[in-house]
């Protein structure tokens, strides 16, 4: 028997309300997630992408249940969090941490490092309090810093550092699964590399489980093991992430690895230009999502939503028109 | 051919609570007419306050030190207030990062782009509606009449760009600087402009400086760039030749610490450290406390800009030619 999934995610789906009422003609609501499944392995990392507002950190937060769903399952290690009761779903977040991408802001800026990493320790009242600090030295180690960073403030190191101790301060209370919420976007191409590389070293380490979310398609690909494109709220494709970035398949997907300017001259690939903006997703487009700007769109795109289909082993697409046999 | 702007040697500093910052320490580069030239590197490079530079659009905080603005043999740092201001908009414009803070949201789009018009050319009112459609259309947007009487929160970033891009080539502007024009943009929407700036350039011959931190864009669209770190130029030439031999140990290091597809499963690249805060108070090469090569010079001299090929050159000791 296989072993189960270490999280599991069911057409979960979250539609947030429009401030005005009955006034404005009754209630109007942006459709963020809709509709989504998927399960990550123990050790595995699923790398979510898409552009903004496609809902790729709703879905991170609703994971973790900073954001209550509208609708649908979250499985984690067999339970299902939705159904938890506050205090019960405190004490399962010291298995489940989150790391956001403005460090500066995600860290308070009156607490020194030293408080900021100790402060999931006392909160889930992991350990004595004369531990404290030799537990957030080992931690501070683990991530690449040492006993000078201990009294200082966010405001006092660089970005890079301030996205060490965000990361060493999820680590502390030794989750399974680490929600990724574009971790390295604010940061410069150099040092970018250094958390990418950190987040590797203490994946393998600690034999941790991510849930990596980036609009950076390179560094997605990078880190990940599987991917998952998603659409307006919808994941129009999930596979490998060697076979989706070799040959993806979903138009949409297509689309956008060929929009990415590389690094490369003279290679005489021409940037795919794809017409128009995302629609929004107060008034999404009906059928399929992606029909507005597909080029493969026909008349039954318009009406019907594409069901997701394994088309190849392992991959999943959600089109008409990427059919087994094509 | 002459070039048509010309920086040479420009040295800045800003007055802060901490003292002086030293933010351009001796940049040196020329745009050609009808090219587009990159300036790429990572914060606090210089990058943007080079472009503001040339604008003279600089924060009170900010003085130039030292060195040379020249557009088509004039020197704009010399220049009186009104003079400049007669220039901007008209001979060089500017376009910045996020369109939806450039744009006034008081005024309807064709009102703003009109004023420009008005303010710079001599033309009726009809004319500079007439001005105004064509460069609305130009740069692709559909429904003009519409667009002219909307308002900068009722377009999409895509499309506020847009109309910032037209209103700066609405004057025929012999430069446009673009200071990361597609950084605040989703990638489907980044491949659409970059390929419309490309293209109107052609159209207008106008050259183009354009500021970004991502390689890719600059290996999308320029003919040549300059490599900034630390307030200097460390490497400068054709893009081909700096992406295929990349000379200066700082644009090795950018260029490797890409993720790049074969890469999966393998460490990353990197450039150990961070960029310096103030690099005008280091003494030698800015660079050289990351640097792998460093030599003892490094940390008391500051490198030349050498020539290593026909356009190329390379701020490093390991590139002086040998005596």
């Amino acid at each position: 028997m296989t072993t189960p999934p270490l999280l599991q995610v069911r057409s979960l789906t979250k539609h947030f309300r429009l401030p005005g009422g009955w006034l404005s003609g009754g209630a109007r609501y942006v459709y963020a997630v809709d509709g989504v499944d998927f399960e990550i392995a123990a050790g595995e990392v699923l790398g979510l992408v898409g552009e903004s507002g496609c809902g790729k950190t709703t879905l991170g937060r609703m994971v973790l249940r900073l954001i209550e769903p509208t609708d649908g399952q979250v499985v984690f290690d067999g339970r299902d969090l939705i159904a938890l009761k506050k205090n019960d779903m405190r004490r399962m977040r010291q298995q489940m941490q989150v790391v956001f991408q403005n460090p500066l802001s995600s860290l308070s800026p009156r607490f020194k490092v030293e408080q900021i990493v100790a402060e999931p320790l006392i909160t889930h009242r992991m350990l004595p309090k004369k531990q404290i600090r030799g537990r957030v030295l080992e931690l501070l180690e683990q991530v690449g810093l040492g006993r000078q960073h201990l009294d200082r403030f966010p405001h006092e190191i660089s970005g890079g550092q301030c996205q060490r101790v965000a990361v060493a301060r999820a680590l502390a209370v030794n989750p399974k699964l680490l929600v990724l919420d574009e971790p390295t976007s604010a940061l410069d191409v150099s040092v970018q590399a250094q958390i990418i590389n950190l987040l590797e070293d203490l994946k393998k380490a600690h034999g941790l489980t991510y849930l990596f979310i980036s609009h950076d398609l390179n560094i997605v690909q990078h880190i990940s093991d599987r991917i998952g494109v998603m659409y307006l709220g919808k994941l129009v494709e999930m596979g490998p992430s060697e076979a989706v970035f070799n040959q993806p398949l979903h138009p949409y997907t297509q689309a956008l690895f060929g929009a990415i300017p590389l690094p490369v001259v003279d290679s005489g690939r021409q940037l795919t230009i794809l017409e128009g903006n995302v629609p929004s997703p107060v008034n999404p487009p009906s059928g399929c999502r992606f029909h507005t700007r597909c080029p493969l769109a026909q008349e039954i795109c318009k009406h019907d939503q594409p069901e997701s289909q394994q088309v190849l082993p392992g991959r999943f697409v959600s089109c008409y028109f990427v059919g087994t046999n094509s | 051919m002459s070039a048509l702007l010309e920086v040479r040697d420009l040295y800045l500093e800003f007055k802060t609570s901490r003292g002086r910052l030293k933010a351009l320490n001796g940049i040196t580069f020329d745009v050609q007419p009808g090219e587009v030239f990159g300036l790429v590197g990572e914060t606090g490079c210089g990058k943007t306050v080079t472009g503001l530079s040339v604008l003279r659009l600089l924060p009170r905080s900010a003085t130039i030190t030292g060195g040379q603005v020249l557009f088509e043999g004039t020197d704009l740092l010399g220049l009186s207030r009104s003079r400049i201001e007669s220039l901007r908009g008209s001979k060089i414009a500017m376009i910045f990062q996020d369109p939806s803070t450039s744009l006034n949201p008081v005024f309807s789009i064709g009102a703003q782009i009109q004023r420009v018009v008005r303010q710079h050319m001599q033309v009726t009112k009809q004319q500079a509606l007439e001005k105004t459609r064509t460069v609305l259309t130009a740069v692709g947007l559909p429904d003009v009449t519409r667009i002219l009487g909307s308002y900068p929160h009722q377009l999409s970033g895509g499309m506020q760009q847009r109309v910032m891009i037209a209103m700066a080539l609405s004057c025929s502007p012999r430069l446009l600087i673009a200071d990361e024009p597609t950084t605040s943009l989703d990638v489907t929407i980044q491949a659409q402009i970059l390929n419309l700036l490309r293209e109107l350039q052609k159209k207008f011959d106008v050259s183009v400086i354009m500021i970004t931190h991502n390689l890719g864009v600059i290996a999308q669209t320029c003919d040549r760039l300059a490599v900034l770190y630390g307030g200097r130029v460390a490497e400068s030439g054709l893009v081909r030749d700096i992406f295929n031999h990349p000379q200066h140990p700082y644009t090795r290091g950018l260029m490797n610490a890409i993720p790049r597809p074969d890469g999966r499963g393998k460490k990353m690249a990197t450039i150990p450290g961070t960029v310096p805060s103030n690099p005008g108070a280091l003494i030698g090469c800015a660079f050289a406390p990351r640097c792998e090569f460093a030599m003892d010079r490094c940390h008391v001299e500051t490198p030349a800009l050498f020539p290593v090929g026909q356009n190329h050159s390379n701020a490093c000791f390991l590139a002086e030619p040998k005596p």
